[in-house]
């Protein structure tokens, strides 16, 4: 975005509202979700094949196993919270509008809290045998 | 702030052919974007032919050889023309480049030339780097120290000295800045690749005594972390610098002094 803005100088807008003293946080969770994706992803990806074409009896004892429950927990949580701080950077980098980028910050965070709860809630009600 | 299409005073037509020189056996076509700020029409590029027996060997040469015989209103920077100095930076190519440096025989065809992209245009191949400087200056390059100086100088032991090789080399020409697509979207408040590894040279210099205040400075969503470490930057860079391996190392710094 060019704005020379009349009667500042360069270096006052260079400067803007100076440092937001974060951004290190964001990147540090970015990268850790990142590489917990990994190995959740693969084991995701195993509960799929395994249970592709199962009866719901199947599914509901395959989740009743705790371990399996909790990974794919684990797993909605994690790429849940990875795609939040993806979303995140991209709705930085493309939306300039003061109003609109803070809509689409919220909104972000309300869609991911929502269905990531979704899935969680399907996840419980399946390892408690429904 | 990312556009799609250029503005309608900023579409660019078909300009001038001018004639080829008399004579010429060995000629190469050159393709320039000429845009006057005076002259009120849109920018268009101007085709030029050039003998290439009777013209050195870099892009600079031609462009030097075009504004001497035939066409004084050509406008573009230069000085010191061996790499040193950082004006000549333009795309040439589809590439960010510095004319001086840049053999004409490394282009194909046509050589096709335009001012550093994404930038406002003072005149033809020149672009305004307004903001570029300024944002040089908000990173205070320049030692920084609050013990009293030393009688003779600042000593630096010859591994730290190292370690600002492959930095100091940084002529601040904005290839790598402007060839970034991040800088394209944010050039207002990302501070870029070039300035990025200016800061990170004061960063890592043993002597100076501000690097935390620095590493504040830098912490911020906009100014260090829109690098998506595409790499635009080190792969134009006329002077084969990394500035894309400097970010990374502000990064891990800053994540290093959390714990
Ligand atoms: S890092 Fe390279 S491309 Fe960037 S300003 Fe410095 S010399 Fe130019
Ligand atoms: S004229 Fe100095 S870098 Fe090209």
């Amino acid at each position: 975005m060019r704005m020379q803005t009349p009667m500042r100088t360069p270096l006052k807008q260079a400067r803007g509202l100076g440092s937001a003293r974060g951004g290190a946080e964001h990147f540090w969770r970015q990268r850790i979700t990142a590489l917990a994706n990994v190995p959740l992803t693969v084991f995701f990806l195993y509960t799929l094949v395994t249970l592709a074409g199962a009866d719901h009896a199947t599914v509901v004892a395959y989740f009743k196993f705790p371990i399996s429950a909790l990974l794919i927990m684990l797993f909605v949580i994690s790429s849940a919270w990875h795609m939040m701080l993806g979303l995140q950077v991209i709705i930085e980098d493309y939306i300039h509008h003061e109003g609109f980028k803070i809509a689409a910050l919220i909104g972000n965070i309300l869609f991911t809290a929502f269905f990531g709860l979704i899935c969680i809630y399907a996840i419980v009600k399946l390892s408690l045998g429904g | 702030m990312v556009q799609f299409t250029l503005p309608k005073n900023s579409k660019i037509t078909k300009g001038t052919v001018h004639e080829k020189p008399v004579d010429a056996k060995n000629l190469k076509e050159f393709r320039i974007y000429r845009w006057n700020p005076e002259d009120g029409k849109n920018p268009h590029v101007d085709t030029y032919f050039i003998d290439l027996d009777e013209c050195g060997p870099m892009v600079l040469d031609a462009l030097i050889k075009i504004k001497n015989d035939q066409d004084s209103t050509l406008t573009f920077r230069r000085s010191c023309r061996e790499g040193v100095c950082g004006s000549c930076s333009m795309n040439i190519d589809g590439t960010n480049s510095l004319a001086c440096t840049k053999g004409i025989d490394e282009v194909k065809g046509a050589v096709k030339i335009y001012p550093l992209p994404h930038t406002g245009v003072v005149k033809d191949l020149i672009p305004d780097l307004t903001n570029f400087y300024a944002q040089h200056a908000s990173i205070a390059p320049f030692l920084k120290t609050e013990t009293p100086e030393p009688e003779k100088e600042w000593p630096q032991s010859r591994d730290d000295r190292a370690k600002l090789d492959g930095l100091y080399e940084c002529i601040l020409c904005a290839s790598c800045s402007t060839s970034c697509p991040s800088y394209w979207w944010n050039e207002d408040r990302y501070l870029g690749p070039a300035i990025l590894l200016q800061a990170y040279r004061w960063i890592i210099d043993s002597r100076d005594e501000a690097t935390g205040e620095r590493l504040d400075n830098l912490e911020d969503p906009f100014r260090l972390y829109r690098c998506h470490t595409i790499l635009n930057c080190t792969k134009t860079c006329p002077k084969g610098l990394n500035p894309a391996r400097a970010i990374a190392n502000i990064k891990r710094l800053l994540i290093e002094r959390r714990f």
